[in-house]
């Protein structure tokens, strides 16, 4: 289900064709897999429409107490587990994106709308499996990508040296898999917002297009 | 299979083997960069193991599943690797010796449930929960005396099963005044 270029799908080709965002040599080297793959697309953070909060009600009847469970035989939520304990978190204290949505559906009892932004990525990320996060363009320099931190350098608190982080070309806008807490993330006056998958080794290509594409399809419906 | 490595680098010390003498940097940076690759594979297939363990507990609650973090997100030296995969062997087999005594007490209390489904009058007042035999229901099964005082001076018996989980009230009842 690749967007590029594909006129059928009834999405723009130009917008549609998620960036190769870059990831630092050592990075490339020592965690195989590891990737970055971005689309800026038109986003606001207004109310969900009737439909999308359908279609997150929809899945919350489709997913119950069982796929919570089965979520770690699935092999690209498992992908997710695995890079996080080879990157020192455990994701039974800082659950993956997909499983800690699983938790809000058990917790809450439906998955909660928030707003159409939110509501993209929540819906993607639960029919793909693949890390999404959201980050207003407008405060974005240039290419994301992936490194570790520089000495000196912080989000909201100073950041250890080495820590992994996502980043444009001038500074770190967010821990990889953690809140973005640089200013970057989306809130009401956002107009443009770059939707990034971090891909990790075993998870393919195809998922992650299909998880930006399934955001973008959200948004612009 | 990873429990032999394990056991191997249990029995050297918990490293990996050292360096032999004469090779250069670029040999000792190469090596070490194996031995990570080595050790990612490891905890992979632990990672595995556990989750395969945790779908297989259910609905077992109060088991540990938590290893805890390393301090990342960052890239984790052998040192930091071999403690991530050591806690989750470590964690692998306690949560299968818990699975299995639990197990083990589910057995006995099926068979208790049989005897006590054949003859109730011999287990007055005992009350199995669909959590004693492993069981994901609230179901209950409770030996009672038919006409309360009546049967329990005359000695009839019967076994109850309850009618299931209560229903469900919804956020809107919660809520409700």
């Amino acid at each position: 289900m690749s967007p590029r270029g594909d006129g059928g799908l009834g999405v723009d080709a130009d917008e549609a064709v998620p960036e190769s965002g870059w990831v630092a040599a050592e990075l490339r080297e020592e965690l195989p897999g590891l990737d970055l793959r971005y689309l800026t697309l038109d986003a606001r953070t207004t109310k969900s429409p009737a439909h999308v909060r359908a279609r997150l009600r929809t899945l919350s009847d489709r997913f119950a107490g069982a796929q919570a469970i089965n979520l770690r035989h699935q092999a690209i939520p498992w992908a997710y587990r695995v890079f996080f304990r080879h990157i020192g978190l455990d994701p039974d204290e800082q659950p993956t994106p997909v499983e800690q949505l699983a938790l809000e559906r058990m917790f809450h009892g439906g998955f909660v709308t928030r707003n159409r932004l939110d509501d993209a990525i929540a819906i993607a990320i639960i029919e793909s499996g693949v890390a999404l996060r959201a980050f207003d363009a407008a405060k974005l320099s240039g290419r994301l990508g992936i490194r570790t931190s520089a000495p000196g350098e912080e989000l909201t608190r100073p950041l250890a040296p080495g820590t992994l982080v996502v980043a444009d070309e001038q500074r770190p806008i967010g821990q990889l898999f953690g809140d973005p807490a640089s200013g970057a993330e989306p809130d009401g006056r956002t107009r443009r917002a770059a939707i990034a998958a971090v891909q990790v080794r075993g998870v393919p290509d195809i998922a992650v297009e299909e998880a930006i594409w399934i955001a973008s399809n959200v948004l612009r419906s | 299979m990873p429990e032999e490595l394990l056991e191997r680098y249990a029995v050297a010390g918990a490293s990996p083997p050292g360096m032999p003498a004469g090779l250069t940097v670029d040999d000792r940076l190469l090596a070490d960069r194996r031995v990570r690759s080595e050790l990612r594979r490891q905890i992979a297939l632990l990672e595995r193991r556990l989750g395969e363990l945790f779908a297989a507990a259910f609905p077992r609650k109060g088991i540990e599943w938590r290893v805890g973090a390393g301090g990342g997100p960052r890239v984790l030296g052998v040192a930091d690797l071999e403690r991530v995969r050591d806690a989750l062997a470590a964690r692998l087999r306690s949560a299968e010796a818990e699975v299995a005594r639990r197990g083990r007490i589910e057995e006995r209390n099926r068979q208790l449930l049989e005897q006590m489904l054949i003859a109730p009058e011999h287990h007055r007042g005992v009350l199995i929960t669909a959590a004693d035999i492993g069981e994901p229901s609230c179901r209950t099964w409770r030996s009672t005396p038919r006409l309360g005082p009546i049967g329990m001076l005359m000695g009839w018996w019967r076994v109850k099963i309850s009618s299931g989980c209560p229903l469900a009230t919804g956020r809107a009842a919660a809520g409700a005044p």
